[in-house]
């Protein structure tokens, strides 16, 4: 048989499939010595697992933890209220990617800066900044960048073209994160105010597309050195539930070691080319402030300091808030990061913080926990 | 955020900068600066993210996947055949169910 397009939607997809696995899981499972957590770290596993109910055809001794893997939903206050401010300047055209439209910072969300004036685009792809910046030359046009690893090197081809076209109203607002580093920080956080040693986390299911730029090497130290199994997997439920197995079969065989269940785009090496491109326009910052769980060192990246004419942050500093803003103190979306606490348990959750109105960073996209369970919840 | 669509090249520019890419029947231009120019021919499966080739889908991984899911479904398939017969050969009570149900 020859891979057609259709198979790779299709037959990742296949309800007899996922039942099959769930079968092999809770065979498995009764040899489990104790119940496991796994984290799926990435927000796009979140939203699989709970979109297809995946905990549902779990047995009771596998549970998820849903982590903090969605760039939007971890981005401190202080940060979209940058874009918001930036947004505001004269002849400024601000331009992020759709999934910033509707959340909101403390002045309000970039949809409320246009229905004030400013001129905030929402874009499919970066490089629509070039014809954005060639059609308005009397314009500076700010990109606000955000995403994991998966998007960074998007951006970083930006930067390159603009340098190389040599045009000159194009900057750039950096809010790039990685993932590892907040990987450790969940299991081996030296944070005096939280106990991270008493964290729940047994697994890890490791990100599906941070892992294809990136490559599987930037997990091999969590079995190694945290004692905690990776198993890269992909985002459609068969992947997921395969990655399930793949992870309880290490338990119940006592292995604890790095896999990729993703192996059709995953390799250990990753795309070298993005990793280059990152790695010659982006330094790491000391440390990123993630919403819900605090300073994480070096977990965010900046433009090298050879690029800082191209950085709105430098260019902007004057008017740009750098006060941190607090969620709201019923909110436990700390907790549940950690995997210490389900979105139910939170007492504003689906009340006084919904969708419409998030308050904690998980509800804030689709791809958060809380966002996920209260989309989804009739199926848990 | 970090979703992408499995999707087929179908063309790529002269400068292998950009490819035209079908994703189920929709063809959509991408950006190929983030591949070597050797990595990507017509034909091939890609990943597409935010407008970008990320990169190539492995077509003999993607099928041995496949094959370990049809795998899977036989052998399944088979044991629950096994369980059935099993199941209905140590039925000791089929005869007066099957009476009772006959009844009924």
């Amino acid at each position: 048989m020859g891979l057609e397009l259709k198979h790779l939607y299709d037959n990742f997809r296949d309800g007899d499939t996922i039942k099959a696995y769930a079968k092999i899981i809770a065979e498995d499972a009764k040899k489990l010595k104790k119940p496991i957590n796994i984290m799926e770290v990435c927000g796009g596993h979140t939203h699989t697992i709970m979109k297809f109910g995946l905990p549902q055809l779990l047995p009771d001794n596998v549970n998820f933890i849903h982590g903090p893997g969605c760039p939007v939903c971890i981005m401190p206050k202080e940060r979209i209220d940058h874009a918001y401010v930036l947004s505001m300047q004269p002849d400024v055209i601000l331009v992020t990617l759709g999934d910033m439209i509707k959340v909101p910072g403390s002045n309000g969300s970039l949809q409320d800066a246009r229905a004030k004036g400013s001129d905030v685009r929402f874009v499919y792809s970066p490089m629509e900044c070039i014809k954005i910046a060639q059609e308005n030359e009397d314009k500076k046009v700010i990109f606000f960048a955000i995403g994991f690893e998966t998007t960074t090197p998007m951006t970083a081809v930006l930067v390159e073209q603009v340098i190389k076209q040599k045009i000159s109203n194009i900057f750039f607002h950096i809010n790039h994160v990685t993932v590892p580093e907040v990987m450790v920080e969940l299991i081996d956080s030296r944070d005096v105010h939280v106990d991270s040693y008493n964290n729940q986390i047994d697994a890890f299911l490791g990100p599906s597309h941070v892992s294809v730029i990136s490559g599987s090497k930037i997990y091999d130290k969590f079995p190694k050195d945290y004692g905690r199994p990776v198993v890269v997997t992909g985002f459609e439920p068969v992947d997921a539930m395969q990655g399930i197995s793949m992870i309880v079969k290490q338990f119940v065989e006592e292995r604890c070691e790095m896999e990729v269940q993703y192996k059709r785009v995953v390799n250990h090496d990753g795309n070298l080319k993005a990793q280059a491109l990152i790695e010659k326009y982006f330094e790491k910052m000391s440390l990123f402030r993630w919403r819900g769980l605090g300073n994480v060192p070096d977990s965010g990246l900046k433009l090298r300091e050879e690029y800082r004419d191209y950085d709105a942050e430098v260019l902007y500093k004057d008017v740009l808030p750098i006060a941190e803003i607090e969620d709201h103190k019923l909110c436990i979306c700390g907790d549940i990061l950690r995997g210490m606490a389900k979105p139910q348990e939170c007492t504003i959750f689906g009340t006084a913080c919904k969708p419409t109105t998030p308050i904690g960073s998980c509800m804030v996209s689709s791809e958060g926990a809380c966002a996920a369970y209260y989309k989804y919840g009739n199926l848990i | 955020m970090c979703l992408s669509i499995p999707s087929k090249v179908v063309k790529i520019s002269d400068d292998k900068t950009m490819c035209t890419v079908d994703t189920m029947g929709v063809q959509r231009d991408a950006n190929l600066m983030m591949m070597d120019d050797e990595d990507i021919v017509i034909g091939d499966y890609v990943l597409l993210h935010i407008g970008f080739v990320m990169n190539k889908i492995d077509e003999d991984e993607a099928l041995a996947s496949i094959d370990t899911y049809r795998e899977i479904l036989e052998v399944l398939d088979e044991d629950d055949k096994k369980r059935a017969i099993l199941e209905d050969d140590e039925c000791e009570a089929r005869g007066e169910q099957y009476a009772q149900e006959i009844k009924s």
